[in-house]
Order: structure tokens, then C-alpha cells, then sequence
């Protein structure tokens, strides 16, 4: 049961006198789905983004594989190509196609051959369901199929962990689905995942655990039953009757 | 979201002109009310008139004597008339050189081919006087052409890479100023010094070579001026700035007499390469402010999507910030370079003889030339409208292939 590949302990993190993260501690097993959800502002973007050192934490320790996240650079771009990371409004580069979007890194931080890498790259189009685009540009692709190549491009460096900042919160609804099916599919593969998300079917599919967020502190985590049928906290409860009838 | 302005059906007359008639385009543009009726036969009226007058004068009043007596100064100055073969080589080089950037790019690579082939041709052809009418000229211009073409040829095949070509223009260009200074007395390629070259030569070196070198330093000032280092960052700021309060004049003064007084006899510095070197400078603190603009307006996503693939900074700049912050600038600087163009013209206060100064010089050569001034000011004014022209036509056709402002 106890393999953590994820260790978070009591991680703090100030933007300026405003502190986004007052103490975070997360346990991610191997194979683990976590949800995070909570309202606006309550940091879970900020903490995400800490593991891949995306944002630097003033206080605690977040330890990845292995590693410790400091400020050593070896270090930090060890841990970034064992996690992928995708965002919410996709990120992809307007300037590159579908293609060299996603062997970028492969070829430039893995070393691969460009033939190597384009060869993984066409499969995991096909993974995503996209294999007919691989020479268009981004602003030539819908929002869904622009977030399931920016799956493909994190997928292409073969992390170990995925992270996933509200990947489907600036989709149109008919798009939403496409995206979920992906990372479900990837979620029973046995990846490693943390998720922001508003989504609740995804996180009865096939979340692990679920960590609620309100004001940079966990409020309250457990399964998706627990969560789901039998909240603890006030805040909890009413944060889901409204996301629950919206 | 962006669509709600959008929804209406376009009115049926205002497809693009191309589709419809012209008959019927002139009657819905130019003629749909009495008032446009009047301004559209207000408007052809004086550009009859003027144009009437413009090209009574250039035919029939003017008097071409100093253009037309011996145009090769214009073209290359005082340089030695028996060594013109080393400014056709460079032409050639030149020329081959596009006929293969044409092979292997295709399109805007295709348009400089063929219109340095259309101007070449001219130049080989036109009925001229002096030495530029002789046949060793003319066939010094029109041996271009097969060389272009020659290079279109080798640029097409599939082994010459694209990285190949521009290591054919690197070392040309490095090239080339040797095979025109020379090697020394009693070699092959004697001595032929920078106070001899003249004319579109020496104009068309001070802006390429200015925009060549103003381009890689005017964006690693701008790079700098972000760096995170407070030396690079300082250094870069002041640089800019400092360059950016004084005017050319002074820069091109200061390069030229302070450089020359300072620097011990054996060290001195070429001086067009002083200009050279004060145009570059001059140029790339502004190039440098452009970038910025563009630097500035890349998404920080980008940056954080390229390290979170785990790119280093270097490689998120080279691959993911700088051709999104060029693309997003190449009107303004390709505007900076049609002034840097004719801001060669500012080399007259130190003596260089490009264009313009030919053109003086060849006013006072002559007491018959003396009243001619506005025939000659008029021909250097066209060279320079065409060339300025072509490079901002270059850059629209840049921005399409480009895509700019697509998203
Ligand atoms: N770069 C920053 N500078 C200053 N404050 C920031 C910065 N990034 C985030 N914050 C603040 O930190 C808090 C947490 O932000 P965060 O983006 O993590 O929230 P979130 O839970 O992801 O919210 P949302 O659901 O809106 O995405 C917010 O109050 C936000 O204003
Ligand atoms: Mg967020």
C-alpha cells in the first residue's frame, strides 16, 4: 500500500504578504488518482504547480521520486521530465505543429532521434484519438483536440506522474467528454495523477482519494465515497451543494 | 463569445471587389452618389495634370547628363576599373546564393530571385553610356542570370539542406570583403582601399552588413534587458538608452574621429568599418526596444508549459520565446531597417562615398553638371524608394507566410 512517489509536507508559499499555502500535506502512492477541488482562489493551482516547481514553496518539503525539490537546477530538471503537466488553456506552441509540439522535448531533452520521436509521437495520437492531425497547427484544432495533443506532448516525455490544472474548465461542453475519456483511460493505464478538477463524474470514475482546498489549507480528504456520501466539514458540504446543482 | 458580433449576414455588396465586374465596381465605388462623382473626376483630373507635367519634365526637360555620363559611379565610385571583376564575383556569389534560397525556400525566395534577375537584366541591357555601356560590364550583369538559375537548380535537389545554404551566405559574406579590400600588393587580389569604394556598393554594405550585425546584437540586448543578472541587465539598459538619447549624426561622429583618435596607428580601424560599426550600434538599440515589444507579449503559459516538458532557459528561449516575440515584430523591424537604409546617407559627414555623396560629387565634377542638381537628387530618391519598396513589400509577404496576427 505505501509507496509514496509524492511526499508533501506542511508546504507554505507567499506571494508577496499574501500567503497562498498554509501547510499543505499530501501522500501520493504509485498508481494513485487524487482530486483536488475547492473554490476559487483557495491555492490548488499554486499547489499543483509547486511539484514541478512551477512555483518555488518558501516553507515545508516536497520530495518527488525520490528527489527533494531545492534550488540545485540538476535537480529540478530531473524531477520536470518525470512530470507532465497539463493546463488549462492547453499552452501548446501556436508557432509549431501538432507534431513538433510534441517531439520537442523528446528530441531536445531526451535526446531522442527526430525519427524516434515521431514515431511515439504518431502513437500517442492515436492514443489521444487525433492521429489525423499531426501536421496542423494548434489554431487550426478545437479546444478539445488541443488539450488531448498538449496530453499527447506531456505523454511523450514518458512521465511518471501527470498533473492536471482544470484541464477541462475552459471547454465547451460537447468537448468536455472527449478529454475526460482520455485521462480516464489513462487514470486505469496505472498513471500516477493529480487532478484539479470540478469534474465529479471523473472523480467517481476513478478517483483514489479526494483533497478539498479552501484559503491554502486542506479542509478535508478521503474516497470519493467518503466525500460524496458523507462529508465531515461545513465547508465541504456546502461547497458541493453548490457545484452539485450548478 | 467572440462570435456575437459576427452573426449577421454579410450585405450582398460589399463582397471583395475582385468578384465583381469592374464596370460595375467603378459605378458602386467611384460613382454612387454625386458627390464621390464629383471627387472621383476631381481626383483624375489632377492626376492627369500631374502626372502629365511629371513625365513632360523626365523626357522632355530634364537633362540626364549626369545620371547617363557615366552611371558606374554610381554603382561603385572610384573603385579601380580594372578590378571591377572582384565586385562582379560578389555579385555573382550573391546571386547564386539567392538562386539556391530560392530552390530551397520557394516563396518569398522566389520573388528576390526573380526580381534581382528582372533589375540585373535591366542593368545589362539598358542603353547607357560610359563604361557601364560596355560589353565586359554587361556581361559582367547578365552572367547573373544563368546563375541564378543554376542555383535554383542546385537549391532543389534533396541533399542541399537548409542549413547548407545559409553556411553558403555566412561564409560568402565573410568572404566577400576580402575578395574586395584584396590581400596586399603583388598578390592576386591587390590592395583596393575602403576610400575608393563608392555608390550602391559601398550603400548597399553599410545596410546589409548594418542589418546583419544590428539584427543577433539588437536581440541579445533585448534578451539582456530581462536577464536576470544585474550586470547584463544594467549593461543592456544602459546601452540601449544611451544610444537611443543621441542622434546618429553623433554616433557615426564620435565612431569615426574618437575611434580614430584613440586607437594607436597600427590598430586603426577601416574607416567604413567605423561607420559600419556606428550604424550597427545605432540600429540595434532600437532593434533591441522592438524585440522587446515582443518579448513582452508572449504568454507566460508559454514559458511555463516549455519548463514544465523540462526545456531549460535556453532552450525555452531559442524554441519557444524568440520566434513567438519575432514573428509578433517583424513589421516594426523591418521598418527599423528601411531606416537604417537610408539612414546610410548620414555617412556623408564622414566622408564615405555612398549614393547620395556620389551624386554630389558628381555635381560639382562638371561646371555644366552645376544647374542639375534636382535631376540627380531625383534619380538617388528613386534608387532608394525602390529598394526601401521592395524590402516592406518583402516583409507583408513575410508576415502572410508567417501567419502574423493569426492566432
Ligand atoms: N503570481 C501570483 N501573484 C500573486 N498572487 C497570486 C499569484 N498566483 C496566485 N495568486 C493568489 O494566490 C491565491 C491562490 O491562487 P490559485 O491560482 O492557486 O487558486 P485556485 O484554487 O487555482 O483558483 P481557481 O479555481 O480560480 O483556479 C489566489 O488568491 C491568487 O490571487
Ligand atoms: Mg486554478
Amino acid at each position: 500500500m505505501s509507496d509514496p512517489i509524492i511526499i508533501c509536507r506542511d508546504v507554505e508559499k507567499w506571494f508577496g504578504d499574501f500567503q497562498a499555502l498554509k501547510g499543505i500535506n499530501m501522500e501520493v502512492n504509485k498508481g494513485e488518482v487524487i482530486v483536488i477541488f475547492g473554490p476559487s482562489g483557495s491555492g490548488k493551482s499554486t499547489f499543483i504547480r509547486t511539484i514541478n516547481r512551477i512555483e518555488v514553496h518558501q516553507r515545508g518539503q516536497i520530495i518527488v521520486d525520490g528527489m527533494e525539490l531545492t534550488h540545485d537546477v540538476r535537480n529540478i530538471a530531473a524531477i520536470r521530465s518525470e512530470i507532465g503537466m497539463v493546463f488549462q488553456l492547453f499552452n501548446l506552441f501556436p508557432h509549431l505543429s501538432v507534431l513538433q509540439n510534441i517531439t520537442l522535448a523528446p528530441i531536445w531533452v531526451r535526446k531522442w532521434s527526430k525519427d524516434e520521436a515521431e514515431e511515439i509521437a504518431q502513437q500517442l495520437l492515436e492514443r489521444v484519438g487525433i492521429p489525423e492531425q499531426a501536421y496542423k497547427f494548434p489554431g487550426q484544432l478545437s479546444g478539445g483536440q488541443q488539450q488531448r495533443v498538449a496530453i499527447a506532448r506531456a505523454l511523450a516525455m514518458q512521465p511518471k506522474i501527470m498533473l492536471f490544472d482544470e484541464p477541462t474548465s475552459a471547454l465547451d461542453p460537447e468537448m468536455i467528454k472527449e478529454v475526460l475519456d482520455v485521462m480516464i483511460e489513462l487514470a486505469q493505464s496505472g498513471m500516477t495523477m493529480i487532478v484539479v478538477t470540478h469534474e465529479m463524474s471523473f472523480a467517481r470514475a476513478v478517483a483514489d482519494r479526494m483533497f478539498f482546498f479552501d484559503e491554502g489549507l486542506v479542509v478535508e480528504t478521503g474516497t470519493p465515497d467518503d466525500i460524496f456520501k458523507n462529508p465531515q466539514e461545513d465547508r465541504t458540504k456546502l461547497f458541493l451543494s453548490q457545484i452539485l446543482t450548478t | 463569445m467572440t462570435d456575437a458580433g459576427n452573426t449577421q449576414p454579410a450585405p450582398a455588396d460589399i463582397r471583395p471587389p475582385s468578384q465583381l465586374k469592374p464596370i460595375v465596381w467603378v459605378q458602386r465605388n467611384l460613382f454612387n452618389n454625386w458627390f464621390n462623382s464629383v471627387l472621383t473626376v476631381l481626383a483624375l483630373g489632377s492626376i492627369y495634370f500631374i502626372g502629365r507635367a511629371v513625365l513632360e519634365w523626365a523626357f522632355f526637360t530634364a537633362d540626364w547628363r549626369p545620371v547617363t555620363h557615366n552611371p558606374i559611379l554610381y554603382l561603385v565610385g572610384q573603385y579601380p576599373r580594372d578590378q571591377l571583376w572582384r565586385v562582379g564575383a560578389s555579385l555573382l556569389l550573391v546571386s547564386f546564393l539567392t538562386g539556391m534560397s530560392w530552390g530551397k525556400w520557394k516563396g518569398i525566395m522566389r520573388s528576390f530571385a526573380l526580381l534581382l534577375g528582372i533589375g540585373l537584366a535591366i542593368l545589362g541591357i539598358i542603353p547607357a553610356g560610359g563604361q557601364l555601356g560596355s560589353l565586359a560590364v554587361r556581361i559582367f550583369f547578365l552572367i547573373n542570370l544563368p546563375a541564378i538559375y543554376l542555383g535554383y537548380l542546385l537549391g532543389s535537389r534533396k541533399f542541399v539542406t537548409g542549413g547548407l545554404v545559409l553556411a553558403g551566405w555566412l561564409l560568402s559574406f565573410s568572404l566577400i570583403p576580402f575578395l574586395l579590400r584584396g590581400t596586399g600588393e603583388g598578390t592576386m587580389l591587390p590592395t583596393v582601399e575602403t576610400s575608393m569604394w563608392g555608390g550602391l556598393l559601398v550603400t548597399l554594405i553599410l545596410a546589409v552588413g548594418g542589418i546583419l550585425l544590428s539584427f543577433p546584437l539588437g536581440v541579445l540586448l533585448a534578451l539582456g534587458r530581462r536577464s536576470s543578472l544585474p550586470v547584463i541587465k544594467l549593461f543592456s539598459i544602459g546601452f540601449i538608452e544611451g544610444i537611443r538619447g543621441v542622434p546618429l549624426v553623433t554616433i557615426l561622429f564620435m565612431s569615426s574621429i574618437i575611434l580614430a583618435l584613440f586607437l594607436p596607428p597600427e590598430l586603426r580601424i577601416d574607416r567604413l568599418v567605423r561607420a559600419l560599426i556606428g550604424m550597427t550600434i545605432f540600429s540595434a538599440a532600437y532593434t533591441a526596444e522592438n524585440v522587446r515589444g515582443g518579448l513582452q507579449a508572449v504568454p507566460a503559459g508559454q514559458i511555463e508549459a516549455a519548463k514544465a516538458v523540462g526545456l531549460n532557459n535556453f532552450q525555452t528561449t531559442l524554441f519557444i520565446v524568440l520566434p513567438q516575440a519575432l514573428r509578433a515584430v517583424i513589421p516594426a523591424i523591418v521598418g527599423q531597417f528601411i531606416s537604417l537604409f537610408k539612414d546610410t546617407t548620414l555617412v556623408i559627414i564622414v566622408a564615405i562615398n555612398e549614393l547620395l555623396n556620389i551624386g554630389k560629387s558628381i555635381l560639382q565634377s562638371d561646371v555644366e553638371f552645376l544647374q542639375l542638381q534636382f535631376e540627380v537628387f531625383i534619380f538617388v530618391a528613386a534608387v532608394f524608394w525602390v529598394l526601401s519598396y521592395l524590402m516592406s513589400f518583402a516583409s507583408r509577404r513575410l508576415e502572410t507566410a508567417l501567419g502574423v496576427g493569426e492566432r
